[in-house]
């Protein structure tokens, strides 16, 4: 297509084309990423510079804004905080991939009376507001006696709740040829070896994605964990965060920027590995292929 | 290439049994498998939807505080959010603003993105990452708390503004800017809606820029009768798929305000006063009502959104029909 575009040109407008885009984009590249310099350098911060100055490069790098950091709120560790957060996401991703996974199946692969009802349910909770469900799901907890536990985070997950993620293997497996799993049933599998033995390798990609976008949207939750954990020992360390801000002077800036950084680092970690999925995940959660 | 189609799975082969009694039974019997597969979400949707969406209407119309049993007031929840509360009216005069503003402004910065993307060639999976890693990041605490800092008084934005002769003050304390800076946050995260955007792009035949080319067509002219068009139901997608979560939007909106909706209710956003009258000021019936009106108006747009878009969302794939 850009070949198509470069044709109009005369030969002087096709060389400033060329690198025109390329500008473009790293100056756009370099304001989007100012915001994450921006916190990397103030982690790095003396108290007194946080404010009042307004270059990025620290004067001296104060790595006593981490170990602060690391000691982290109300006596409970960073450590401690982190793997609050870890037990959460992946308790979610466990729950997620298993429950959607399934319920995905049916819905791509199964026949029963009920699929058309029920599917179009599925895709209209996609549009649900959560704040609807909210107060009866927490008296429900309540009523449990599961309100300051990590239950109300995870347990949900494992009820394939988020229909979000069904929609996405559902449209994933649909695309799978239905030759194999076809021979297997021939060859004498049932409905749930197929699912283990077939479907599920096929959907590997598909549920990749779903466990990343689990993981980090969990990782990044606020409201549901402000809501359901009170103890400072169980919060996560989003909830710790939190915190830091309520008691926040400019002294607590640099540790709390550090604290910061230490939070996003897994999501970064996971970026990095993954953005492959992430971003095909994304592309294809839009369009039918 | 159709986004979200909501039609069911394909049928599979519909076998015509001339004995319709013990086809009947063997049908039931090939079913159960499928609703073991679909029990957890069954569970879930029974459980943890249909019945909390049928008690939170209920307790909507309730005075209910957790701890009392629920009182019954009628409309009164209603009445008193729609009549008598103006803090609910600024939340929602709010909201809308936000949702108007910020949400065109983000597809915009997406669709650019996407347009500039697909013409770059070598670097376009970088570049592709690299603008997508906000939206990620974006959603969580910490780039909130960021956020909040680069608007400040004294922050880099305001600052930034001064030396091209613009004085603002800082934003977050001043109730006429306060919104914008959630809305700033928000539109830096395009890079989801790009990356479906830009997927949408290279789906385009290129023979059809090549048919326009030849027909005279200037760019200008492709965009609009080629791009346009054939963008318009992934445009609808991320409109849909924005409209509905930027209504939702707490984090942001409860940093930037301490939590509080201040300076003077200015990012008093509607989950954000939601969550105040529910769970700060335990008037669950209040919260439930408010959620119940969040519901239809979503439901509404929504709707209008689905039916306003047969004039202009133009499916390739429906010619055949």
């Amino acid at each position: 297509m850009s070949t198509v575009a470069a044709e109009n040109g005369t030969a002087g407008k096709r060389g400033a084309r060329r690198w025109l885009p390329h500008t473009i984009a790293l100056l756009s590249l370099l304001v989007i990423l100012y915001p994450l310099a921006w916190l990397l350098a103030t982690s790095l911060k003396p108290a007194d510079e946080v404010v009042t100055s307004l270059d990025l490069w620290p004067s001296h790098l104060e790595w006593s804004n981490y170990t602060t950091a690391l000691d982290g709120v109300s006596g409970v560790s960073v450590t401690r905080l982190l793997g609050n957060s870890l037990l959460i996401a992946v308790g979610a991703v466990v729950g997620n991939v298993v429950s959607c996974s399934l319920a995905a199946y049916a819905f791509a692969r199964l026949r029963f009376r009920m699929r058309g009802p029920m599917f179009g349910f599925m895709v209209a909770t996609l549009m649900l507001p959560h704040h609807v469900v909210l107060i009866p799901q927490y008296i429900i907890f309540n009523r449990l006696g599961l309100v300051d536990t990590y239950w109300p985070l995870i347990l949900p997950k494992f009820l394939a709740t988020e229909a979000f993620f069904v929609f996405l293997i559902v449209q994933f497996m649909r695309g799978l040829p239905r030759e194999l799993e076809e021979s297997a049933r021939i060859d004498g599998c049932g409905a749930f070896r197929t699912y283990w033995a077939i479907t599920l390798p096929l959907s590997r990609p598909a549920l990749i994605t779903t466990a990343i976008f689990t993981f980090i949207w969990t990782w990044n939750d606020f409201f549901t964990q402000m809501i359901y954990l009170f103890a400072p020992e169980k919060f996560t360390i989003t909830l710790a965060l939190r915190s830091f801000v309520d008691q926040s002077s400019t002294s607590a800036y640099g540790p709390m920027f550090a604290m910061s950084v230490i939070s996003v680092l897994p999501i970064v970690l996971f970026f990095f590995v993954f953005q492959r999925y992430l971003v095909q995940g994304m592309a294809t959660s839009g369009l039918k292929g | 290439m159709t986004t979200m189609s909501t039609d069911m799975p394909a049928r599979t082969e519909q076998t015509e049994d001339p004995r319709p009694k013990s086809a009947r039974r063997r049908r039931r019997e090939q079913q159960w498998p499928a609703y073991v597969f679909l029990s957890p979400w069954m569970i879930g949707a029974v459980v943890l939807t249909l019945v909390p969406m049928a008690v939170s209407l209920y307790l909507s119309f309730t005075d209910y505080n957790l701890f009392d049993p629920p009182h019954w007031v009628g409309l009164r929840n209603y009445t008193e959010m729609l009549t008598e509360d103006p803090r609910y009216w600024r939340s929602v005069g709010t909201t809308l603003l936000y949702v108007v503003i910020a949400v065109p402004l983000k597809l915009g910065l997406a669709l650019g993105a996407a347009m500039l993307l697909k013409n770059l060639g070598r670097g376009r999976a970088f570049y592709r990452s690299a603008f997508y890693a906000p939206s990620l990041l974006g959603a969580s605490m910490s780039i909130a708390l960021v956020w909040r800092a680069l608007y400040n008084d004294g922050g880099t934005i305001p600052h930034l503004l001064d030396s091209i002769g613009i004085h603002t003050g800082g934003w977050v304390g001043n109730p006429d800017l306060a919104m914008y800076v959630v809305v700033g946050l928000t539109a830096w995260q395009f890079g989801a809606p790009m990356v479906i955007f830009l997927a949408g792009l290279q789906q385009i035949s290129p023979d059809l820029y090549e048919a326009a080319a030849l027909d005279g067509a200037g760019r200008r002219r492709q965009f609009v009768s080629v791009t346009v068009p054939m963008l318009s139901p992934v445009v609808f997608f991320n409109l849909v798929l924005e409209m509905i979560q930027s209504f939702q939007v707490f984090t942001p909106a409860f940093v930037v305000s301490n939590g509080t909706g201040r300076p003077a209710d200015s990012t008093n956003f509607y989950t954000l006063y939601l969550y105040e009258r529910g769970f700060t000021a335990s008037h669950m019936g209040y919260a439930a009502a408010m959620a119940w009106l969040l519901l239809i108006a979503v439901g509404v747009i929504t709707l209008i959104l689905f039916r306003t878009s047969r004039s202009w969302v133009f499916y390739a794939d429906e010619e055949g029909r």
